[in-house]
C-alpha cells in the first residue's frame, strides 16, 4: 500500500492557484539586489578613483632629473686667497653655484661673457647644488683643483618640464620655463647629460623650501620614533589592562566605569587627544614641542583602546577548558594567564596591535596641535628633538602652491599607503591563518 | 478551505487502521539524496506523504529526518553548500523543477521550526506577516479575519485576543510555538512541515500542541519530525523511520509500533539506541 | 648625581638582589621541606623590593625638589616694583632657571663675571643662547639655585640608594622554604595590571580636567553666553595681546557647519554603507565576500588626510569646473564646499557604517530568517520586513557612532571645508567646523594665555561633550541590542 503508482493514484482536485503577486515581488527583489551591488560598487569605485588619481600624480615623484656635469673644483673660485688652512669657514662660504654654472655653460657652449645668455640659465640647476658641492669639498678638501663628474639636481621646474608635465603650448611668458631653457634641456637630454634617476632624496632629505631638495627623511624618522614609542608603551599597558579586566576584575561599578571609558575613548575624536597632549604634556609637564616623544605619548593614549578591545576579544576566545586544565594542575591564576592564555591569544593581540599601529601611523590631527607642523631640516637625533611625521609632512606639502610639491605629496601618500596596506594586509593574513575555532 | 474535497474529507475522518486504497498522495519523494558539500547526508529516500494525514519522521539524531523535511519546501536552498538529488513532487509537480517558484512553493508548503521563532513584532503582525507579503488580504477587515481565524485554529486565540498588539516574543514558549503555527496557517498552506515542534516545550505545552496537530489534520497535510516515539504514536497516521541517512521502514503508525519489519526499527522503538 | 646614574645603580642593586635571592632559595632547598615557591620567585621578590620603593621615592623626591627650588628662587628674587626690568614674576623665575641650566655648561673652575654682558659670550661659546633681558642680579641667584639643586640631588640619591639596599636586604632575609614569595610577586603583578587598566580613566580625567581648566580661563575674558550663543566668529588674531579690541567667539556658525557637513556625510554613508552590509551579509557568495570585504577594510584603513587631499586637489576643482560647465559660466559649487567635504567624508564613513551594521545584521538569529523564508517571503522581503526591523536598534546605535566620527573628523574638513565661518544653507558654499577652528587657533606661534588660543579648548570640550553623549547612548543601545540575542 505504500507504493501506489502515481498514474493510478486518485488525485484531489488541483487546488486553485492563488495569485500571490509573484511578478511584482520578484521585480522588487531584483531592484533590491541592484541597490546592493550599486552600493558596493560606489564604495569600490571611489577607492579605485582615489588610488588611481594619487598614483598617477605621484609615481613620477620617485624619479628626479639630474644633470651630470664635469665640475672643475677651481681653487680660484673656492679659495682665491688660499686661507683655508687657517680659516675653515672659507670652504663653507665659497661660491659653489658658480662652479656648477661654469660647468653647465661649458657643456652648453655658452660664452660666460655673454651676460644675457648666462642670465637665462638662472633657475636651470637646483639651489641645492651649493650644498651638494660644499659637502664634497668639506668632506675631502683634496678635490680642490681637480675635475670630477657630479650629478647635480635640476631645478623643480626643469624637472617637471623634463617629465613632460609642463604644457609647452602655453605662451612663454605664462609658464615657468623659457623656450631657451627647453632648448637647452633637449640638447642635454640628447647627449645623455640630463637624465632621470631614482629619487633617493625623497626618502632622505628633510624640509626645504625647494621641492627638488625636500624629502621625507625627517618625517620617516619621526614616524619611526613614534611607532616605537607606541609599541613599547601601548602594547604592554594594553595587554596588562586587558588581562586585568578579562581575567581578574570582578564585575562591579569600578570595572564598569573602566569599560565605559575604554569604549568611549575608542570613539573620541582624535583631535581631542591632541588637545590633551598640548595641555598636559607640553603646557603642564613642560615637554618639548614638536618632539616625537610627545607625539608618541599622544598616539599611545589614542591607540590603547583599540589594543585593549582586540586583546580582550582574543583572551575571551580562549575556551574555559584551558583555564580549568591549568588551574587543575595547581597553577596559580597568574601562571595560568601568562603561561597558557596569553600565548594562545597572541595572534589576536598581534592583529589588534598592528591595526592600532596602522591607525596611529596615519593619524594627523593630534600631531598638528602639538607642533609637529614644523619646518625641520635636520634629522632628529633623539625622540626629544623636533621632528615631523609622514602624514603631517603630506599635509604641509598640500599647503604648498608649487606643482612639484603636489608631485612630492602624492609620492609621499603612495609611500604612506604602501606602509599602511602592508600592515593591514599582514593583520588580515594573520587573522586568517590563526583564526582558531575552538 | 479550497483544498478540501469530499474525497479527502472522507479520508480525514477514516480510521487510522483502515486507510483506504484510494488515499491521495500529496507529496512524493523519489530517490531523494542530499549533499552538504562533499558529505552525503541523505541516500535514496522514497517516501509518500498522504493528503490530510500526519506523517511522522522518526529516528536517532543525525539520521537525516530533518534534512528530508527541509527538502519538502526547499529550505535547504538557504544553505550555500547543500545540494539535492532525486525528485520530490507536490501534486505530481516536481518542486525542484525550474518552472516551480520557491516562494510560491513555500506559500503552499509551510514550516514550523524546532525553536519557536516569533518575529520581534506584535502578535497580530506576526500572524499577518505571511498574508501581507503574499497580498492575501485586500482590506483590513479581511486581515483581521485571517488573523483571528488562524489564531483560533492554532488554539491560542483565547489567550492572546486581548493583547494582539503586544510583542510576540513576550509569550511563553508553548504560546510562542502555537503563535508560529498560527503564522504558518495564516498563509493557508496545503502542507505544514513541523521540525520537532515540541522539543523546546514543557510537557503541558507539548500536550496542547499535539492536540492542535491532530485537529489541524482535518484541513492540512502534516509532516512532523519528532524525537519522541510516543509523540509519533500519538499524533501520526503514518510513520517513517530514518537511520544514518537511509529510510529504513515506512508504514501505518500502528503497524510500525506494534509489528515493525526491520530489525533496526524494532531496536529503536524498544529503546536499544537513540 | 644625575637621576640616570641613580636609576642605573638601583637597577643594578635589583639584579644583584635577584640572583642572591634565587641562590639562597636554591641553597635552602635540602629536600626535607617542600618549598612553597620556586627559587626564581624569591629572586623576583627581592628585585621588586629593591627597585619599586626606591623608584617611587626618587620620583616623589624629584617633583618635590623642583617645587622647592622654584620657591627658593622666588624668595631670592628682589621685591617687584613698578619699574622692574622684567615683565612678570613668572618670567623672572624662568629666566633664572634657564640661566642656571646654562651655567652648568661652563667648566667648573670658570671665574664667573658679575655682569650678564660679560657672561653671555662665555655661554655662547658653549652653545647656550639666553634671552637678552636676563639681568645681572640673577647671576648669584642662579649660582645659589644650582648649589641647592646639587645638594637636594645628592640627598635624594643617597636616600634612594639606601632604601633600595634596605629593600633588598629585607626581601633576602625573608627567603625560606615555606615563604610565600610567589604570592607576594603575584600580588604586586596584580596591582600592576590594575594600574594599567586605570589608565583609561586617567586619560578621560586628563582630557576633561585639562580642557575644563583652560576653558574656565577662557570664560574669564569671554562670557559663556557670548560663546555658546554668539553667531559671529571673528577671533582677531592681529589684536592678540594688544589688549585693545576683543575678538568675537561665537560657537553657532562653527557648530552649524559641523552638523551640516556631518549630515551630508551621513546622507552618503548610511544608505550606501547599510546596503553594502546587507548585500554582503545576505546575498554575496563567499567568493565575492572574500574579495570585497578586505577591499572595504582597506578603504577603512586609508588615513583621513588622504581623503582630505583627494577632496581638495581632485574632487573640489572637478566639481567646481563641472558646475561651471553646467551653468555655462560661473561655477555654483565652490572649490571648498560643504558638499565636497560631506561627500568625501561620507565615502570615508561607508566602511565604518558597513562593518558596524554587518556585525549587527549577522547577530539577528538565523531562526528569524528561516521563519520568514519558510512562510514564502522573498529574500528582500525577509530583509526589509524582518531583519532590518529586528536590527533597527543596533543600526541606530551604529549610525550614532558614525555621526560621532563625522563630527570629530578633522583632516578632511581642514582641507576641504574652508576656513570662513559663515552661516549658510547653501551646500555648495564653504562653511567651517569646530575641528577646523581648533587646528587654526592652535597652529603657528602661540601666546598660550590669550583668548585666541584658549578658545580652542572651549571648542574642544564642546566637541568632547557632544561626542561623549552620542558614544555613550550608542554604546548603550548596541549593548542592549546584543544582549537581546545572546
Amino acid at each position: 500500500m505504500t507504493d501506489i503508482p502515481l498514474d493510478t493514484m486518485v488525485r484531489a482536485a488541483a487546488p486553485a492557484r492563488r495569485d500571490i503577486g509573484l511578478k511584482a515581488r520578484y521585480a522588487a527583489e531584483r531592484r533590491f539586489r541592484i541597490y546592493g551591488v550599486l552600493a558596493i560598487s560606489v564604495g569600490l569605485a571611489f577607492l579605485a578613483i582615489m588610488l588611481i588619481t594619487i598614483v598617477s600624480k605621484g609615481y613620477t615623484a620617485f624619479w628626479q632629473t639630474t644633470v651630470t656635469l664635469p665640475i672643475n673644483f677651481d681653487e680660484k673660485i673656492i679659495d682665491p686667497s688660499n686661507k683655508r688652512a687657517t680659516d675653515p669657514d672659507v670652504l663653507i662660504k665659497a661660491n659653489y653655484p658658480k662652479l656648477a654654472d661654469k660647468a653647465l655653460m661649458a657643456k652648453l657652449g655658452i660664452d660666460p661673457s655673454n651676460k644675457p645668455m648666462a642670465l637665462k640659465l638662472k633657475g636651470f640647476l637646483s639651489e641645492g647644488a651649493r650644498v651638494q658641492l660644499r659637502d664634497i669639498v668639506v668632506a675631502d678638501p683634496s678635490v680642490i683643483g681637480t675635475t670630477r663628474n657630479v650629478d647635480i639636481l635640476a631645478a623643480a621646474n626643469l624637472d617637471s618640464a623634463f617629465k613632460g608635465q609642463i604644457d609647452l603650448n602655453v605662451e612663454e611668458a605664462r609658464r615657468k620655463v623659457s623656450d631657451q631653457q627647453i632648448a637647452w634641456m633637449n640638447q642635454l637630454k640628447a647627449d645623455g647629460t640630463m637624465a632621470e634617476h631614482f629619487n633617493k632624496g625623497l626618502f632622505t632629505y628633510g624640509a626645504s623650501s625647494r621641492p627638488e631638495t625636500s624629502g621625507m627623511g625627517v618625517a620617516i624618522i619621526g614616524s619611526f620614533y613614534m611607532m616605537v614609542i607606541v609599541l613599547l608603551l601601548a602594547l604592554p599597558i594594553g595587554v596588562a589592562a586587558s588581562i586585568y579586566l578579562e581575567e581578574f576584575a570582578k564585575k562591579n561599578r569600578f570595572t564598569d566605569l573602566i569599560e565605559v571609558n575604554i569604549n568611549n575613548l575608542a570613539a573620541v575624536p582624535s583631535i581631542v587627544f591632541g588637545l590633551l597632549g598640548l595641555a598636559v604634556f607640553i603646557n603642564f609637564l613642560g615637554m618639548p614641542r614638536s618632539a616625537a616623544f610627545v607625539g608618541g605619548l599622544v598616539l599611545t593614549l589614542m591607540t590603547l583602546p583599540t589594543i585593549i578591545i582586540a586583546t580582550r576579544a582574543a583572551l575571551a576566545a580562549v575556551p574555559p577548558s584551558i583555564r580549568s586544565a591549568a588551574l587543575g594542575l595547581g597553577a596559580s591564576k597568574m601562571q595560568m594567564v601568562f603561561q597558557h592564555i596569553l600565548p594562545l591569544a597572541a595572534p589576536g593581540i598581534l592583529t589588534g596591535t598592528i591595526i592600532g599601529l596602522a591607525r596611529a601611523l596615519g593619524e594627523t590631527a593630534p600631531l598638528l596641535l602639538i607642533g609637529m607642523v614644523a619646518f625641520v631640516a635636520d634629522y632628529p637625533k633623539t625622540p626629544f628633538d623636533p621632528a615631523t611625521a609622514l602624514p603631517v609632512q603630506i599635509y604641509m606639502w598640500a599647503n604648498e602652491a608649487e606643482r612639484a610639491f603636489v608631485e612630492r605629496m602624492s609620492g609621499a601618500i603612495i609611500i604612506l599607503l604602501v606602509f599602511l596596506m602592508a600592515m593591514n594586509i599582514t593583520a588580515i593574513v594573520l587573522r586568517r591563518r590563526f583564526e582558531r575555532r575552538w | 478551505m479550497n483544498i478540501m474535497t469530499e474525497q479527502s474529507l472522507e479520508n480525514a475522518v477514516g480510521d487510522k487502521m483502515n486507510a483506504k486504497s484510494n488515499e491521495v498522495i500529496k507529496m512524493r519523494g523519489d530517490k531523494v539524496g542530499v549533499f552538504y558539500g562533499e558529505k552525503q547526508a541523505l541516500f535514496d529516500v522514497n517516501l509518500d506523504v498522504r493528503l490530510n494525514q500526519v506523517t511522522a519522521l522518526i529516528g536517532p539524531s543525525g539520521c537525516g529526518k530533518s534534512t528530508f523535511l527541509r527538502c519538502l519546501n526547499r529550505m535547504n536552498d538557504t544553505i550555500d553548500s547543500a545540494r539535492v538529488t532525486g525528485k520530490i513532487t507536490l501534486d505530481q509537480e516536481d518542486i525542484y523543477d525550474k518552472s516551480i517558484d520557491v516562494v510560491e512553493l513555500r506559500a503552499r508548503v509551510g514550516m514550523v521550526f524546532q525553536k519557536p521563532n516569533p518575529f520581534p513584532k506584535s502578535i497580530y503582525e506576526n500572524v499577518a506577516y505571511g498574508p501581507r507579503i503574499h497580498g492575501l488580504a485586500k482590506r483590513k477587515a479581511d486581515m483581521d479575519q485571517i488573523v483571528e481565524s488562524s489564531l483560533k485554529k492554532a488554539a491560542i486565540w483565547n489567550e492572546v485576543k486581548d493583547r494582539l498588539h503586544e510583542p510576540g516574543t513576550g509569550l511563553s514558549g508553548g504560546q510562542q510555538q502555537r503563535l508560529c503555527i498560527a503564522r504558518a496557517i495564516a498563509v493557508s498552506p496545503e502542507v505544514i512541515l513541523m521540525d520537532e515542534p515540541c522539543s523546546a516545550l514543557d510537557p503541558i505545552a507539548t500536550a496542547r500542541v499535539e492536540e492542535l496537530i491532530d485537529e489541524l489534520r482535518q484541513n492540512y497535510t502534516i509532516v512532523i519530525v519528532t524525537h519522541s516515539m510516543q509523540q509519533a504514536a500519538r499524533v501520526s497516521q503514518r510513520t517513517a523511520m530514518f537511520h544514518l541517512g537511509y529510510l529504513v521502514e515506512e508504514g501505518a503508525t500502528d503497524k510500525m509500533f506494534t509489528n515493525p519489519d526491520d530489525k533496526r526499527t524494532q531496536d529503536y522503538i524498544t529503546g536499544r539506541f537513540g | 648625581m644625575s637621576s640616570m646614574l641613580v636609576l642605573a645603580i638601583v637597577a643594578a642593586i635589583g639584579v644583584v638582589a635577584f640572583f642572591i635571592g634565587r641562590q639562597r632559595a636554591v641553597a635552602q632547598d635540602n629536600g626535607s621541606v617542600k618549598p612553597h615557591s620556586r627559587a626564581h620567585y624569591h629572586g623576583w621578590w627581592a628585585f621588586l623590593l629593591a627597585v619599586l620603593p626606591a623608584l617611587l621615592l626618587l620620583a616623589v623626591w624629584n617633583i618635590g625638589s623642583s617645587v622647592y627650588l622654584e620657591r627658593h628662587i622666588h624668595a631670592a628674587l628682589p621685591e617687584r616694583t613698578a619699574d622692574s626690568a622684567v615683565a612678570s614674576e613668572a618670567l623672572d623665575v624662568s629666566l633664572v632657571k634657564s640661566l642656571a641650566r646654562g651655567l652648568r655648561q661652563l667648566d667648573a673652575n670658570t671665574q664667573l663675571p658679575a655682569s650678564f654682558a660679560e657672561l653671555q659670550p662665555l655661554l655662547a661659546a658653549k652653545g647656550v643662547a639666553l634671552a637678552t633681558d636676563t639681568q645681572d642680579y640673577m647671576i648669584p641667584i642662579a649660582v645659589e639655585a644650582n648649589a641647592v639643586q646639587d645638594r637636594l640631588g645628592l640627598i635624594g640619591a643617597v636616600v634612594t640608594l639606601v632604601l633600595s639596599i634596605a629593600g633588598a636586604f629585607y626581601a633576602l632575609r625573608q627567603v625560606a622554604p615555606r615563604a610565600r614569595a610567589r604570592n607576594n610577586v603575584e600580588r604586586l603583578m596584580l596591582w600592576g595590571l590594575l594600574a594599567a587598566s586605570t589608565i583609561a580613566i586617567l586619560t578621560t580625567v586628563g582630557i576633561v580636567l585639562s580642557m575644563l581648566f583652560q576653558t574656565i580661563q577662557f570664560f574669564d575674558s569671554v562670557s559663556p553666553a557670548s560663546f555658546f550663543f554668539g553667531t559671529v566668529w571673528d577671533p582677531r588674531f592681529a589684536a592678540a595681546g594688544s589688549g585693545g579690541s576683543q575678538g568675537q567667539f561665537g560657537l553657532i556658525p562653527l557648530l552649524s557647519g559641523t552638523l551640516y557637513i556631518a549630515f551630508v556625510a551621513l546622507l552618503v554613508a548610511v544608505p550606501v554603507g547599510l546596503m553594502s552590509a546587507v548585500y554582503m551579509a545576505e546575498y554575496a557568495s563567499p567568493k565575492v565576500r572574500s574579495v570585497v570585504k578586505p577591499a572595504l577594510e582597506l578603504l577603512a584603513g586609508i588615513p583621513t588626510i588622504v581623503y582630505g587631499i583627494f577632496a581638495v586637489v581632485t574632487l573640489g576643482p572637478f566639481l567646481r569646473d563641472l558646475s561651471a560647465v553646467l551653468t555655462g559660466g560661473s561655477p555654483f559649487i565652490q572649490g571648498q564646499s560643504i558638499f565636497t567635504a560631506g561627500l568625501v567624508m561620507g565615502v570615508m564613513l561607508i566602511p565604518v557604517v558597513s562593518s558596524l551594521s554587518d556585525d549587527i545584521i549577522t547577530a539577528v538569529p538565523r531562526a528569524m530568517r528561516d521563519g520568514s523564508l519558510g512562510l514564502g517571503a522573498t529574500r528582500s522581503e525577509t530583509i526589509k520586513r524582518v531583519i532590518l526591523p529586528a536590527a533597527l536598534p543596533g543600526i541606530v546605535g551604529a549610525i550614532l557612532l558614525t555621526a560621532s566620527r563625522a563630527i570629530g573628523e578633522t583632516m578632511i574638513v581642514v582641507l576641504a571645508a574652508g576656513v570662513a565661518a559663515n552661516l549658510t544653507a547653501n551646500p555648495f558654499e564653504a562653511m567651517t567646523t569646530i575641528t577646523v577652528k581648533i587646528v587654526n587657533q592652535l597652529t603657528g606661534d602661540l601666546e598660550f594665555n590669550s583668548p585666541q588660543t584658549l578658545v580652542a579648548f572651549a571648542l574642544g570640550i564642546t566637541l568632547f561633550a557632544l561626542t561623549l553623549v552620542m558614544n555613550i547612548v550608542a554604546l548603550y543601545i548596541v549593548r542592549k541590542y546584543r544582549e537581546q540575542y545572546e
